[in-house]
């Protein structure tokens, strides 16, 4: 803990509450959650499902935005954006990882791995060469040309962290990463996410699967929309 | 922008069937409003110039010579070739009131008269046999005709038995050099269509004992100018005889005007039903593209995860709706003027795609893709990205 409060914070989020009007009830998903992530950190969300993880998730990929709080990224205010400037903060800032590799079918990996700098507006020749460069990193330079559908799970995996990764993002946002894949390949992407942290790079895993949290370096447990445990992962192999 | 269009061109060819069915409303749309107004344009240009060949590029002119201020054949001649542009024939009309005769046989009700050697051209017609009026025959009066088909045939019992026979008219005798072609197939009769005597002007004026010439038909290259023609007429003719009450110049197309009118009311109609339809397909584009944001939900989520505006989604969906249907509009286009010809020659009549109606029926499709295509874009660009990444 001391280690982390001598670095710059990268995600604060202060009181945040989400709450969903269904019919008459009022479904607090978040329920007033403060938490910061630092630069270069490893984080782990765990908790069940409906135990308001994935509104955390969202709230922090800036795909929404919260009830009541206040949440900054990078230092900046992004509690009250309007969807387009959600939109280029997601752009700017974050990479995501998401469980079903979210792949667009009808376009080949170099062009899937493009998408994030087409919509930063780079330039065609850059955009081509840092996708490129991407791609290399994951191991698929080769295979640019090939259609998701050629690839294997773990392989369009690892597009995906390509194109995660291509926009140069401030954080990593990985979303249930390895739950459509088998424990081998689970395996390759949990270490790979774990070498792009020893790189520096700030990721933060959301997952239902505590032995998956075991492998960030700090673990965080939302129950009933409330965190009820913040520690490193040696703390929370202690009350496993 | 370049990105979008290459997007578009994706998705239209990955959903190759679809897409097709979407133009294919485009397609009948673009193709009937080219087929229908360039086919009443051609049918009613047929109209027109079958009126035309019956004379109504022509306008005659009278004029009441006075001691004073007159008009010979040499001033009208001079002011013709002054305006070769615009007029394409012109004759004096000299009538001689008379009776035919060849040996004992004899016509009354045949009309005889006086003309140039334009005269043929003016009425469109052509000769069976022999030689036209010549100028040369103008200026020697020589005493030649040119007879229509039913004195030939009643006369001389045919048209190659008439050339170079002798024909008596008022008692003097005039050589026929030329038979012209029958021109009425239905009906054959005295005082009809075919029976006619022409002869040089210069004769007539002669054997009417007339001095000057008092009936000249000028005809107009085109019917557009039948206006200017007429003004450019009275005015020379103000100019000699200083009163309107001396000369009078009536153009033959002031039924060609109405006409005119009623071409342009009818094709209107017809291309506005024929529009009907391109509407009618404007709203079957607007349906593939909501069933297309429906499925594309996914994508879309991505897109936006990934960082794209609503002004980016809005733009993709919009220009896939654009490319659709205009590419619907161009092989509307093709598919419209192959059948305008096809149509027009089952019809018999040249039938040729008239621009305007290529011009209009492409920008209109063009206009539905980006009107039609804007809802469901708007929709698109709506989408929650969270909503849209869940949906299967």
């Amino acid at each position: 803990m001391e280690e982390r409060e001598n670095r710059e914070p990268l995600i604060e989020l202060k009181d945040i509450y989400k709450i969903y009007q269904m019919g008459d009830e009022e479904v607090r998903a978040n329920d007033g959650i403060t938490l910061t992530i630092y630069k270069g950190e490893f984080v782990a969300i765990v908790g069940k499902s409906g135990s308001g993880k994935s509104t955390l998730m969202n709230i922090i990929g800036a795909l929404d935005v919260p009830t009541e709080g206040e949440y900054h990224l990078g230092g900046e205010d992004v509690s009250d954006m309007t969807d387009d400037e959600l939109a280029e903060i997601r752009n700017k800032m974050i990479g995501f990882i998401f469980q079903q590799y979210n792949l667009l079918p009808k376009l080949n990996l170099l062009e899937n791995v493009e998408l994030p700098l087409l919509y930063a507006g780079v330039g065609a020749a850059e955009r081509r060469e840092r996708a490129m460069a991407a791609l290399e990193k994951v191991g698929l330079k080769e295979k640019y040309k090939n259609m998701p559908s050629q690839l294997s799970g773990g392989q369009q995996q690892r597009v995906s962290i390509a194109r995660a990764l291509a926009g140069n993002p401030s954080l990593i946002l990985a979303d249930e990463p390895t739950g459509a894949l088998d424990s081998r390949t689970s395996r390759d992407v949990l270490n790979f996410l774990k070498q792009l942290n020893e790189e520096g790079n700030t990721i933060v895993m959301i997952t239902h699967d505590s032995s998956i949290a075991m492998e960030a370096k700090r673990v965080v447990r939302i129950h009933d929309g409330k965190i009820n445990f913040d520690g490193d992962v040696k703390e929370y192999a202690a009350i496993l | 922008m370049l990105q979008s269009f290459k997007m578009a061109l994706r998705s239209i060819r990955g959903n190759k069937m679809r897409s097709f069915l979407t133009m294919l409303g485009i397609i009948i749309g673009v193709a009937s409003v080219i087929i229908l107004v360039s086919v009443v344009n051609a049918y009613m240009s047929t109209v027109v110039e079958s009126f035309a060949s019956m004379g109504v590029n022509r306008m005659t002119v009278r004029v009441t010579n006075i001691e004073t201020r007159s008009v010979s054949d040499d001033d009208m001649y001079g002011f013709y070739e002054e305006h070769k542009d615009l007029f394409a024939q012109m004759t004096p009309q000299v009538s001689v009131a008379t009776v035919i005769k060849h040996g004992n046989d004899n016509l009354s009700a045949t009309s005889v008269g006086g003309y140039s050697e334009e005269y043929l051209d003016m009425m469109g017609y052509d000769l069976a046999v022999g030689r036209n009026i010549q100028y040369s025959d103008i200026m020697s009066r020589q005493k030649v005709c040119v007879v229509g088909y039913f004195v030939a045939n009643e006369l001389y019992g045919g048209v190659e038995a008439a050339l170079n026979q002798t024909l008596k008219i008022g008692g003097y005798a005039f050589k026929i050099v030329g038979v012209v072609e029958r021109q009425d197939e239905d009906e054959l009769e005295e005082g009809g269509t075919d029976d006619f005597v022409w002869m040089p002007y210069s004769v007539a004026t002669k054997m009417s004992r007339n001095a000057d010439i008092t009936n000249y038909i000028f005809a107009t290259n085109s019917t557009d100018d039948t206006e200017e023609c007429k003004d450019l007429l009275e005015e020379f003719l103000q100019g000699i005889f200083k009163d309107d009450d001396l000369y009078n110049v009536t153009a033959n197309s002031e039924m060609l005007d109405s006409l005119n009118e009623q071409i342009g009311m009818m094709s209107a109609m017809l291309g506005g039903i024929a529009g009907i339809s391109l509407l009618v397909a404007g709203v079957g584009v607007m349906n593939i593209m909501l069933v297309s944001v429906t499925e594309r939900t996914r994508e879309i989520g991505i897109r936006k995860s990934l960082g794209a505006k609503k002004r980016v989604i809005m733009q993709q969906f919009v220009i896939e709706a654009a490319v659709t249907s205009s590419m619907g509009g161009v092989i509307g286009i093709l598919v419209g003027s192959v059948a305008t010809r096809l149509v027009g020659s089952l019809m018999g009549i040249t039938a040729n795609p008239t621009f305007g109606a290529i011009l209009i029926s492409f920008s209109v499709s063009v206009g539905i893709g980006l009107l039609f295509g804007y809802m469901p874009a708007n929709r698109a660009a709506r989408l929650n990205p969270i909503d849209a990444l869940r949906s299967e």
